[in-house]
């Protein structure tokens, strides 16, 4: 061990290096600039030191709305689309024809640009009055003898409709890859077993399938809390780049808008949001792990 | 419960244009009677497990029928037939303690059969202290050995009191010291719950020893069944005698002529009213009995002292093997390093067959 310790260090210094330029300083220098009170990027000098960026920007109501956004995101699309991708691989595996040709289908969100997905919710949900042009959507609406609505200028549920919508499409695709697979990897003798002893169908998917593939729902669960956390790119997708003015800003987005936005030029306040969010996802992280340990079977370990 | 297959057959279709179905079970009949203990016995791919998974339920034949007494359940899925099956893996659910596993079956039970909470206990406990495994109920299958693993199985088997007890290869994860002591515990279980029992596995010697009854098939096709004593001693064809018995039987290539067996060019054995034909002759090891006089001369290559018994090891022209092997008592002595050793025959190890259909030619 002692003999490879510098040759070792050796090896790692690129990487240690590129973390250190890349990751660690930016992290140390953001915990620094969100205590330096009246730092702009035009005064570069600090008046003081203390929490009232923090204060600032919890009193924002534009950063109260992008709170509240975040949260009904993540609390709708987390439990929506591992729920579905769960329905959807369940089906996947249950069919033999035709499945290779579904997986493909159901993983071509995945490989296509999130922009370009954003644009044709836009055309779909889409009720322009002046230029005369109604989406799909509406048009469906307006067939079964509804009033329209507009989805992407109007009323704030339907907007955020809209947005939930298209964050559980965008997600989708990564999850049934992963659940899939889970459920590939449970042994066919499990199922047989649970078959001879005439198990309903119910109570084998509860009490056999779920516990089996539970580590990968919570995998599931843990990054899909972290991902919409930090959704950002999805809104603007949807909504443009003037998300305050919407009503439908996000924390990284508010942290966006902070530093080059309209209301740019605070790298302060943008490294308070930014910490305030990395306690959020820490905390909700946490409680995740907490109830994955007590909740799930921890496969193999042991002796065999 | 009596089983009886009435003409099995059992053709996979197959997975690609590019090949062909496989049939892994054909025309197969046989009567397993009640409360027997009965190996199903063959190579590794001979549609042994298939045809467990039939008489369990989880594949349906693609022609004849299964019949548990009198009852045809050909068409029955597996768990309208009463049976317990336990899985060449155990497939034990990792995530539930061995009381779960055990318990788990029971929890299926609706309507009328529903059982309480104290006698679903009761007969989980019972099941348990059938295969001793009481102390290790709160154990998860990740934290026991193979042998408790599989102990489990037979248990979860059994509690839902089945009347036919299915084991799949039941032995081949076991290591060589835990196999013994776990087949002795398969004929005890059987022998305490008399319950009709039927094994797979491909270990001759695994089936002989706690079996009352061995079935012997190769690539689908019933070639013999019986006590192991008697079909060992009266083999039906070479491959039958060939599959049983360790060290294997010796073989060589021969021809009856003028009402005479002949291994190689040597006569060796009157046989009249024998029709003229090529044929093989077996011996069984301890069959050969060193002769000065004896009929059949092979060379010598060296003895293994075996303790009580010893083997001699030699080589002869006709042999389908390249050294036979010759197990007798050690008052048989042979001279220190012969160049040529001579054998007389046991009469009753000794088997004669077609050499083009393989079959026994019964001597006079």
């Amino acid at each position: 061990m002692k003999k490879f310790g510098l040759k070792a260090w050796l090896y790692l210094l690129p990487a240690i290096l590129f973390l250190v330029v890349f990751m660690v300083y930016p992290l140390i220098d953001v915990v620094i600039y969100s205590f330096e009170e009246g730092f702009t990027t035009t005064s570069q000098t600090a008046t003081g030191v203390g929490i009232g960026n923090f204060s600032t920007v919890l009193r924002d109501p534009y950063f109260i709305q992008a709170l509240k956004n975040t949260f009904v995101l993540v609390a709708i699309t987390v439990p929506v689309s591992t729920g579905l991708a769960l329905l959807i691989s369940l089906g996947l595996s249950s069919i033999k024809k035709l499945r290779e040709f579904f997986q493909t289908v159901y993983f071509l969100p995945y490989v296509t640009n999130t922009l370009a997905v954003g644009l044709v919710f836009m055309m779909l949900f889409n009720k322009n009055e002046s230029s005369g042009s109604v989406g799909m959507i509406n048009t469906f609406i307006r067939f079964f003898g509804g009033p329209t609505i507009d989805f992407i200028n109007g009323p704030y549920w339907a907007k955020m409709l809209v947005l939930c919508l298209y964050t559980v499409w965008i997600v989708l695709p990564f999850k049934i890859l992963i659940l899939t697979s889970a459920l590939a990897s449970v042994k066919k003798d499990y199922y047989n077993a649970a078959k001879v002893d005439g198990t309903s169908k119910f109570r084998t998917f509860t009490h056999i399938t779920l516990p089996m593939i539970s580590p990968m729902l919570f995998y599931l669960f843990i990054t899909g809390f972290i991902g919409a956390f930090k959704a950002y790119s999805d809104a603007v997708a949807l909504f443009g780049t003037k998300l305050n003015e919407a009503g439908m800003n996000t924390i990284v987005g508010y942290v966006y808008d902070k530093l080059y936005g309209d209301s740019g030029g605070y790298p302060s306040y943008a490294s308070a949001a930014a910490l305030i969010l990395f306690f959020i996802i820490l905390t909700i992280t946490v409680i995740n792990l907490i109830v994955r340990n007590k909740l799930t079977y921890k496969g193999g370990g042991g002796r065999a | 419960m009596k089983v009886t297959l009435d003409g099995v057959t059992k053709i996979f279709p197959p997975h690609s244009k590019k090949e062909s179905p496989v049939t892994a079970v054909s025309n197969f009949n046989l009567e397993i009677p009640d409360g027997k203990l009965v190996a199903l016995l063959g190579p590794s791919g001979c549609g042994k497990s298939t045809l467990l998974n039939i008489i369990c339920g989880l594949e349906s034949p693609t022609s004849g029928s299964v019949l548990f007494d009198q009852n045809d359940v050909t068409k029955l899925p597996p768990e309208k037939r009463g049976v317990g099956m336990v899985f060449q893996n155990y497939a034990l659910y990792p995530h539930m303690s061995a009381r779960k596993n055990i318990l788990f079956p029971l929890g299926n039970l609706k309507g009328k059969a529903k059982l309480t909470k104290e006698e679903k206990n009761r007969r989980m406990l019972d099941a348990a202290r059938i295969v001793q495994i009481e102390n290790l109920l709160e154990r998860k299958p990740g934290n026991m050995s193979g042998g408790q693993q599989q102990r489990v199985a037979i248990a979860r088997a059994l509690v839902k009191y089945p009347g036919i007890l299915l084991l799949d290869e039941p032995l081949s994860n076991l290591d060589a010291r835990l196999r013994l002591e776990t087949r002795e515990e398969i004929r005890r279980i059987q022998k305490n719950t008399g319950i009709t029992t039927v094994f797979v596995t491909h270990d001759q010697e695994e089936a002989m020893s706690i079996s009352d009854i061995i079935v012997l098939m190769k690539k689908g096709v019933f070639q013999q069944s019986g006590k192991p004593q008697n079909v060992y001693d009266n083999p039906a064809n070479l491959f039958v005698a060939k599959f049983l018995g360790t060290p294997a039987i010796n073989v060589f290539k021969g021809k009856i002529e003028n009402a005479k067996v002949f291994i190689g060019d040597e006569p060796v054995a009157d046989v009249p009213g024998c029709e003229n034909r090529d044929v093989y002759v077996g011996i069984r090891p301890e069959g050969l009995i060193p002769d000065k006089n004896g009929p059949l001369t092979c060379s010598f290559k060296s003895i293994d002292v075996l303790g009580r018994d010893y083997m001699i090891v030699a080589s002869h022209g006709a042999a389908e093997t390249s050294v036979i092997r010759a197990i007798t008592d050690s008052e048989n002595k042979i001279e220190d390093n012969p160049e040529t050793v001579r054998f007389s025959f046991k009469k009753n190890k000794f088997f004669v067959f077609d050499a083009k259909t393989e079959e026994r030619i019964y001597l006079g």
